[in-house]
């Protein structure tokens, strides 16, 4: 059951508030209405993350790339559009043509980095595809109650980890 | 070190001092990092989570300057305390309220904070008082530099450091800086310096929410883009043109205030000094309106009453969560207002 907006007697009661000042009372209005009386304030700015995500999902739609899932982590890109954060460091590759355009918009057209590298670049890149894709399979050995390859890919951890 | 010993004091970015600290409060940089081996924090599992969170707190805790630093286990401590920590800006709003393993490193003089499992694996944030951009990058860098000789940080050739958001790609910093402006505000140029920064993908925003209507004419200047730059480029914009140019209007205009209306200026801070004296009841949001015309008149020789490093201590200790651990209890909204104002008043007599 819905209740009409008590100031307007128009659209439906949204906003639903309890004053204790002077006395205590309850009301019900729409969002219009809360917002004249001061009670909610409505949001001018949009985040940038807003922007963004309705960039992401206009761009999505046109692209068919909803069903898109990344390989190591297994967030679809339809998760992604609907809450703005990517599942593992794969997902940057995995979902590389559906990013470019986001990341340039995010970044004023830039595509490249050009900052700090971390003194073992070339380790981390090959360790952090490596790994992740070793832990994934170590999972699934475990979940499938393969110990004989679990227990050969966590030796690989091992030996990728102490490197 | 122990959580309650922060209490004590009101932390280096609240000492009121350092470059242009007449207009800029404090400032701030945080970089933005993640595990190479590990999924981000929205598909990692919960036993995932929690050994992100005891290998960072280990390695954290080991560096040349997180060995003295006070760990916190956010999981494990009150809401109250988590308020605390957002007061003294160590940890976010998002951090504060999130759920499972995580938690913070502060530094024993608290300029420097390490978020760990918040939106990302880890967030090296360093703070201080005053503008004092360039000894902040030196500081979250050399911690970056001290925490990589031991992990892997997911990076790519190509798109920099990777992190959860597109947005913090790159470099995964974010420079603000936190600026009081209420000669700007009454002037109502506020809104031409707030477009001004938009203009160059700079976010300003209120200290305390969204939009230009800040409590306490307190704004924070922050970039939005982190891909593309160096992160001494980004840092040089703040320093070198944006923070200077703000300064400089709010100078001109607390100026003019003077020249223009003395009596006007004049009555605004010494009716809040009147307020805070006397009232009996008051909420932690009239307590921040307040403080501004009188901060504005310390740093303008107008007002003698006290300074600033008890201005400061108002400021901190009067929020909801500071006030509820000097009492010792919990207190509800009600109760707070008259605590707030005893407490004030005992500070003032």
């Amino acid at each position: 059951m819905s209740i009409l907006c008590q100031r307007c007697q128009e659209s439906k009661a949204t906003v639903h508030i309890t004053d204790t000042v002077p006395e205590k009372r309850e009301r019900h209005l729409c969002e219009d209405c809360a917002a004249k009386e001061g009670v909610i304030v409505k949001q001018k700015y949009h985040t940038t993350n807003e922007i963004l995500q309705q960039f992401i999902k206009h761009k999505a739609e046109a692209s068919g790339s909803d069903d898109l899932a990344c390989p190591q982590c297994g967030l679809t890109f339809r998760e992604f559009q609907l809450h703005g954060q990517l599942g593992c460091p794969h997902d940057y590759v995995a979902f590389a043509k559906q990013l470019s355009p986001l990341i340039e918009r995010a970044h004023e057209g830039a595509t490249h980095h050009v900052g700090k590298v971390p003194a073992t670049a070339d380790v981390t890149v090959r360790r952090q595809t490596g790994l992740l894709r070793l832990r994934k399979e170590l999972q699934e050995a475990v979940e499938s109650e393969d110990y004989e390859v679990a227990a050969k890919v966590r030796d690989e951890i091992q030996n990728l980890e102490s490197k | 070190m122990i959580l309650d010993d922060l209490r004590k004091t009101t932390g280096e970015w609240l000492r009121g001092d350092g470059p242009m600290s007449d207009v800029v409060v404090s400032s701030r940089i945080r970089l933005a990092r993640n595990l190479a081996e590990h999924p981000f924090l929205t598909t990692a599992s919960e036993s995932e989570r929690t050994e992100i969170y005891r290998r960072l707190a280990a390695e954290a805790t080991s560096t040349p300057t997180g060995a003295d630093a006070l760990l916190v286990d956010l999981d494990e401590i009150d809401s109250v305390d988590r308020a605390m920590l957002v007061e003294r800006h160590l940890i976010s709003r998002q951090h504060a309220a999130g759920e499972g393993s995580r938690g913070v490193t502060v530094s024993p003089d608290e300029t420097q904070a390490l978020m760990i499992n918040e939106e990302d694996h880890l967030r090296i944030q360093a703070l201080r008082s005053g503008m004092q951009l360039e000894a902040l990058w030196t500081d979250v860098s050399a911690v970056d530099d001290a925490l990589a000789k031991n992990l892997a940080f997911a990076f790519d050739r190509q798109l920099g450091y990777l992190t959860a958001c597109p947005t913090n790609v790159g470099t995964g910093i974010r420079v603000s800086v936190m600026l009081h402006l209420p000669a700007l505000r009454l002037t109502k140029d506020i809104e031409r310096v707030a477009r001004a920064a938009r203009d160059m993908r700079l976010a300003v925003r209120g200290l305390h929410g969204e939009g230009t209507e800040a409590i306490g004419d307190l704004y924070q200047v922050s970039n939005q883009t982190t891909l593309g730059k160096t992160e001494e480029a980004i840092i040089k914009t703040f320093s070198d043109s944006i923070i200077p140019k703000i300064v400089e209007y709010e100078r001109t205009a607390r100026e003019s205030l003077a020249k223009k209306d003395a009596a006007r200026l004049d009555d605004k801070i010494w009716r809040a000094y009147g307020l805070l004296r006397h009232a009996r009841k008051i909420s932690s949001s009239e307590t921040q309106a307040l403080l501004s015309p009188i901060r504005l008149g310390i740093h303008m020789q107008r007002f003698d009453k006290f300074d600033l490093s008890l201005l400061n201590e108002l400021f901190l200790n009067t929020q909801p969560a500071h006030l509820q651990k000097f009492s010792g209890k919990q207190l509800d909204e009600k109760e707070r207002r008259i605590v707030r104002a005893d407490y004030i008043r005992n500070k003032l007599a």
